[in-house]
């Protein structure tokens, strides 16, 4: 299978995202001005600062002639993972519910965290089982989820929280603990933490890993 | 109501919606005594967008769709100066 790494201007982390998904499956960079996805299976929407983070978070990449792509692309089942900026961006463009806001310490947190798998039941957590404990790293500083109260019901209910910080060390006051989430068909997914920088144990944690070897086993040939 | 052919001059006040926490609004609140003035409460800190624009009736979809986030966000659209010139 393959994957596809969005970069935009502003874009930092699409070179460690291509790496990480290198190991589970061919990976190929795609340009925010293109606008067809070359085919890729999978897109990856990877961290950074998309356009400057002017007027909000995330709030301008949306506009990229590669959204429109990326968009179809999810509105037809096919798998987008956006980490970070890329959950930022996804939130943005309606594809997920929800928004980022500033931490609510109001500084930029860059540590590794521990995160606990709520469903194993998605294409991106599949090599995973629920109550498995990640430890990727964060660095982001508008990292706190939000989403209205009726929201967050639908959300649990429909099983879209699928990571969560955890008991005791959300790090960016993020509601109910809720480290990323996916949309009602579960094949759009986005998470602050970083997995692609936690692919390889000469980081300390090869757990990121998991998920993009998920996407991988999801998408292989029966 | 402005039509298509003078220039409005607007000013958007964009704020975080009540009840969602504002931890920049409260930094500001804690500051204030340390210099002296006391008694200032329920600060919020936002941002304002200026513009000047032909069609001041889609003021209110442009602040939906992009100036603000209606999700976290209220705003509120101030018209300055309409004029019937067109430049």
């Amino acid at each position: 299978m393959r994957f596809g790494v969005v970069r935009f201007p502003g874009s930092c982390d699409e070179v460690d995202a291509l790496m990480a998904c290198e190991r589970y499956g061919e990976a190929e960079l795609l340009w925010h001005g293109d606008r067809d996805l070359r085919g890729v299976d999978a897109v990856v929407i990877p961290g950074g600062f998309s356009y400057g983070d002017y007027l909000r978070v995330g709030a301008i990449a949306r506009f990229s002639p590669v959204m429109d792509a990326v968009s179809d692309h999810a509105l037809h089942g096919g798998p987008v993972l956006g980490i970070c900026n890329g959950f930022q961006v996804l939130c943005e463009a309606g594809l997920l519910p929800g928004a980022l806001l500033p931490n609510a310490g109001l500084r930029f947190l860059c540590r590794q965290v521990d995160v606990e798998v709520v469903s194993g039941n998605t294409p991106f957590t599949r090599a995973c089982g629920a109550g498995d404990m990640l430890s990727i790293p964060v660095k982001h500083f508008s990292g706190r989820y939000y989403a209205p109260e009726e929201s967050l019901r639908e959300l649990d209910a429909h099983g879209q929280i699928i990571l969560r910080y955890a008991q005791g060390h959300n790090p960016n006051g993020s509601v109910a603990d809720i480290a990323g989430v996916c949309n009602r068909d579960k094949n759009v997914m986005g998470l602050m933490p970083h997995p692609e920088h936690a692919v390889d144990p000469l980081t300390g944690s090869s757990d990121g890993g998991r998920l993009f070897e998920s996407l991988a086993t999801a998408l292989a040939p029966a | 109501m402005a039509g298509a052919l003078g220039r409005v001059k607007a000013r958007v006040l964009i704020r975080p919606k009540e009840g969602i926490l504002d931890p920049q609004g409260q930094a500001v609140e804690r500051a204030l005594p340390a210099l002296g003035f006391e008694g200032a409460s329920e600060v919020r800190v936002g941002r304002m967008v200026e513009l000047e624009v032909t069609d001041s009736s889609r003021l209110d979809e442009m602040c939906q769709r992009l100036l603000a986030n209606p999700l976290i966000e209220d705003y509120e659209v101030l018209v300055l100066e309409e004029s019937e010139a067109a430049p």
